[in-house]
């Protein structure tokens, strides 16, 4: 598929390293020739120099032909011209990255609507909801929701003094009555898609898929329940914060954030009468112990650095504050940081580019078995994907024993009439189901992909 | 550093220069001629080296930067011209291995510069393969493999910089292996008319199959005595004419196709190619006249002599050499010029000359006036200053390297003219050159030393100097990195 990537920075060039992972022909188009000429040696695209709204570029980058254009500049308003003239010069879909909060309200559907988009996304929105989720479930790193919510996947960390540590998946299975399915684990680099021989130890990152419900139940038979946090305490004042506190406050919760700069400062605390606002520098230990450190729930570090996240991350963790989330960027950070015992990070490029995958995948596939949401597990070693089953698959009307499955899949649910399945053996996949496939071979488009 | 992918990529190579050495087997056996076992052993051999370095440098990762892709080039060059040497040898036709080595290299870097002195004695077999190297060499063996395996890593643009030639080299549609399937090709079917055109005349199918590769790969081995001058007037038009195709940037072509034409009518290169051509021939005709017949006939001469030097082809249809002094001279020069950046001529390309006449230009206006805000550019874009100097860097490197080989070969006891057009003939892929190495001579007097120096210098200039000089330089082999 055709795809032109407008705004080559982290965004950017963290979705075109995932376009050409999928094989897509990428053209990427940045009006700095020294961007452009970085990106063209590491990935296989092709690069335009120009800026993103001037049409003698876009038809240059062959615009007319392209099935996806894809606008994540710095300036929201270039990106809805860029998207608006793209569509009218023959674009078939458009995705425009637009983050101001000031547009992200009730006026963005009419605005998407005018411009033709067929999707607005922000990256800073996504992440704050990511970061919600976890905080309402603290002992997961990680929460992806597949069907509306009726299905949960949740990665945990296994400390040292987990009760999981040593066994087999067939004895925890039989040890806790509660419905649940490791899906998938992630030792040192290697990724696993586990059967019930497999033996869990301390530090596996391991994926659990199961109800709402039963999650809950799970993680606190095994009495790794944290309590929901409701006392938060943020390091820096991004957009991210804001649609973050403003989430929390909503729900009764209590936001301290502390921002550097007096200007970004006054003006959140006008936006979030609820929480309060500090204007002080984060990276000050001694201003986040006074401002009561040691009694919250939750640390979170949201500024645009990712170095001052991840030390100030270490630091609440040495005192002891029950969670920590780090905002980091760059993949490399991420995984130094994971080394040096940050488990829970979240990344604004790959919830992205998760997206925008989804996105192009569900396009390419427009018939058969759409795929619905698409999460990269365990550091995008495994993928979970949710597809909506019909008639005309393979895979209908089979018993799940009797499919040959390639290595690496794993059925992980099956959605009926809004009721969860854990399936085993004897289920089988009908029409009109939902199914949630958990893989490790990358880039399944169609459910009957997954069979030999 | 990957060193293993290094040999990995060769190994590769390797292996498909076995398998084009089928075709000239199968000419061998049309033919029942009996080279066809050199032709077998050869591929025997050649395989068998390329399996064990794929088996023995399996790479861990695939990961390659510009370092390992100038390497991959220089080395599979090497390795090219030495196994694809073999042929000559084992077929006793060109019985020293320094020879064949010579004969080889000339092919695949297109240049055409022959050491063999009777052309009339040589098997089909081994003519075929001659010119069929030129036609791999033409637009690349790399750019070949990028079409046909598929590639893991999007940094294989570093390879296929390192093979191209001209200072930008850019793609045509994003992926690479697309691009280098497009040029080929776009390539292929230029040739297939060109034998279909030679053949309507008065060549056979093998004679206008053999110099159709020539023209193609702008190379320049010719299979009579006299090159092209026994050939009806017809034949040299066509080839006229294709070569000056092939000397064209083949992005040009691909723009063509996707009904761009304007831009292709509009580009700068395209039309100072053009300019150059057309003033040379004219020049020349007027400086010629009286010589010839007919006007027809000192037109057609100075046209097929004036294409087969910018595109540094190397045909001829007349001994130039005892053209008059300004008409040598002109063809001198135009040895210089070569053909435009993306095409398979060498030389200095149209578009460095041209960038360097805009700079000096630029250069001397901010002499004139040290405020002035002066810009150079190409195509209708603004050139960085990374270009510019690279171009100019380019400039001063070709230089030294031509005078390095200049004078090394003026050890052997021929004359200042010889020697130098032997140089800058050899190190711009043309062929011939004036004097002792003009169009009805050769180069097989030349000592052992030379050759080997004039092999260098047509590698150097197919290369364009930069991946060979990287791997010839020992730190590049090292795990250090201060280079």
């Amino acid at each position: 598929m055709k795809i032109i990537v407008v705004g080559c920075g982290k965004i950017g060039s963290s979705i075109i390293e995932n376009l050409v992972a999928e094989g897509h022909d990428v053209v990427a188009v940045d009006h700095d020739p020294a961007i452009i000429s970085s990106i063209t040696n590491v990935y296989d695209v092709m690069g335009v120099c120009g800026g993103g709204a001037d049409c003698d570029i876009l038809s240059e980058a062959g615009v007319d032909k392209a099935e996806l254009f894809i606008t994540a500049a710095g300036s929201d308003e270039l990106n809805m011209l860029s998207c608006y003239l793209a569509g009218k010069m023959g674009s078939a879909h458009t995705i425009a990255r637009i983050r101001t909060p000031a547009y992200n309200d009730k006026s963005l559907n009419f605005m998407k609507q005018q411009l033709g988009l067929a999707m607005a996304i922000n990256p800073e929105l996504l992440t704050a909801h990511e970061i919600f989720n976890i905080l309402k479930l603290p002992s997961a790193v990680k929460i992806e929701t597949f069907s509306r919510r009726n299905f949960e996947m949740i990665e945990i960390v296994l400390k040292s003094n987990s009760p999981l540590n040593g066994m087999k998946l067939t004895d925890i299975r039989n040890k806790y009555k509660t419905n649940f399915l490791v899906c998938a684990v992630q030792r040192g680099e290697e990724v696993f898609i586990p059967d019930g021989n497999f033996e869990l130890h301390h530090g596996d990152k391991i994926g659990i898929t199961a109800t709402h419900m039963e999650i809950q139940k799970t993680l606190r038979e095994m009495g790794i329940l944290q309590k929901q946090a409701r006392n938060i305490m943020i390091m820096g004042g991004s957009r991210t914060a804001y649609y973050l506190a403003k989430m929390l406050t909503n729900i009764g919760n209590s936001v301290k954030i502390i921002e550097k700069n007096p200007a970004v400062a006054e003006s959140l605390g006008s936006s979030l009468p609820k929480a309060v606002v500090i204007c002080g520098d984060g990276t000050n230990q001694e201003l986040l112990l006074e401002e009561g450190l040691r009694s919250v729930d939750a640390f979170l570090s949201l500024t645009g650095i990712d170095e001052e996240n991840i030390l100030m991350s270490i630091f609440a963790s040495s005192n002891n504050v029950p969670k920590v989330i780090a905002k980091v960027n760059s993949d490399e950070l991420a995984s130094l940081a994971e080394n040096l015992g940050l488990d829970c990070i979240v990344s604004p490029r790959k919830t992205i580019s998760d997206v925008i995958v989804t996105y192009a995948r569900a396009l390419r596939n427009s018939l058969g078995s759409n795929v619905e949401t698409l999460y990269k597990l365990v550091d995008g070693g495994a993928e979970a994907l949710e597809f909506n089953v019909c008639r005309t698959s393979k895979v209908v009307g089979v018993q799940l024993k009797d499919l040959k499955l390639k290595s690496g899949i794993l059925i992980a649910g099956i959605l009926r009439d809004r009721r969860p399945i854990l399936p085993n053996g004897d289920d089988m996949i009908l029409e009109g189901d939902r199914v949630v496939v958990i893989s490790s071979h990358r880039y399944l488009s169609d459910l009957s992909e997954i069979i030999e | 550093m990957n060193r293993r992918m290094v040999f990995y990529t060769v190994g590769q190579i390797l292996l498909l220069e076995a398998v084009l050495l089928v075709l000239p087997l199968a000419v061998s056996l049309v033919y029942a001629e009996s080279c066809f076992t050199s032709f077998i052993i050869t591929i025997l051999i050649t395989a068998a080296s390329g399996f064990l370095l794929k088996l023995i440098f399996k790479p861990k990762d695939h990961v390659i930067f510009a370092k390992e892709g100038f390497l991959i080039v220089a080395l599979a060059w090497l390795m090219m011209s030495l196994f694809g040497a073999l042929p000559f040898v084992l077929s006793r036709e060109i019985p020293s291995f320094i020879n064949a080595f010579f004969e080889t290299v000339s092919g695949l870097t297109t240049t055409g510069a022959s050491i063999i002195p009777d052309l009339s004695v040589m098997s089909k077999g081994i003519l075929f393969w001659r010119s069929f190297t030129h036609w791999i060499g033409g637009m690349g063996i790399i750019v070949l493999i990028m079409a046909i395996i598929p590639t893991t890593s999007g940094r294989s643009i570093h390879v296929m910089r390192a093979e191209m030639p001209g200072p930008i080299v850019g793609k045509l549609v994003p992926r690479i292996r697309d691009t280098a399937k497009i040029l080929y090709l776009i390539y292929i079917v230029m040739t297939a008319v060109e034998i279909v055109l030679l053949k309507l005349g008065d060549m056979s199918l093998f004679d206008s199959v053999v110099h159709s590769f020539g023209t193609a790969g702008t190379g320049g081995f010719g299979i009579r005595g006299d090159s092209l001058g026994s050939y009806s007037a017809y034949s040299q038009w066509v080839i006229t004419i294709f070569m000056l195709i092939f000397g064209v940037n083949f992005n040009l072509y691909y723009l063509l196709l996707v009904r761009r034409a304007r831009t292709v009518f509009r580009s700068e290169e395209l039309r100072a190619y053009a300019a150059v051509v057309v003033a040379a021939v004219v020049m020349i005709a007027i400086n010629i006249r009286g010589i010839y017949e007919t006007f027809g006939e000192t037109i057609r001469h100075a046209a097929f002599q004036v294409s087969s030097v910018i595109t540094t082809t190397g045909y001829a249809t007349v001994n130039f050499d005892l053209w008059p002094g300004f008409s040598k001279a002109m063809l001198f020069i135009l040895m210089f010029i070569g053909g435009c950046a993306g095409s398979t001529a060498g030389g200095l390309k149209i578009s460095r000359v041209f960038l360097l006449v805009r700079m000096v230009r630029n250069n001397i206006r901010k002499i004139l006036h040290p405020r002035a805000v002066a810009s150079v550019s190409f195509e209708g874009k603004i050139l960085d200053e990374r270009t510019q100097k690279s171009v100019s860097n380019y400039l001063s490197i070709y230089v030294l390297s031509l005078f390095a080989v200049f004078l090394i070969i003026s050890l052997d006891p021929f004359d200042l003219e010889t020697n130098l057009t032997a140089a800058v003939s050899c190190f711009n892929n043309v062929g011939p050159g004036l004097a002792g190495v003009g169009p009805a001579m050769n180069y097989n007097g030349y000592s052992v030393l030379s050759k080997i120096v004039l092999s260098f210098s047509m590698l150097l200039g197919r290369l364009e100097i930069y991946p060979l000089i990287i791997a010839f330089i020992p730190a590049s082999w090292l795990k250090k990195n201060n280079i």
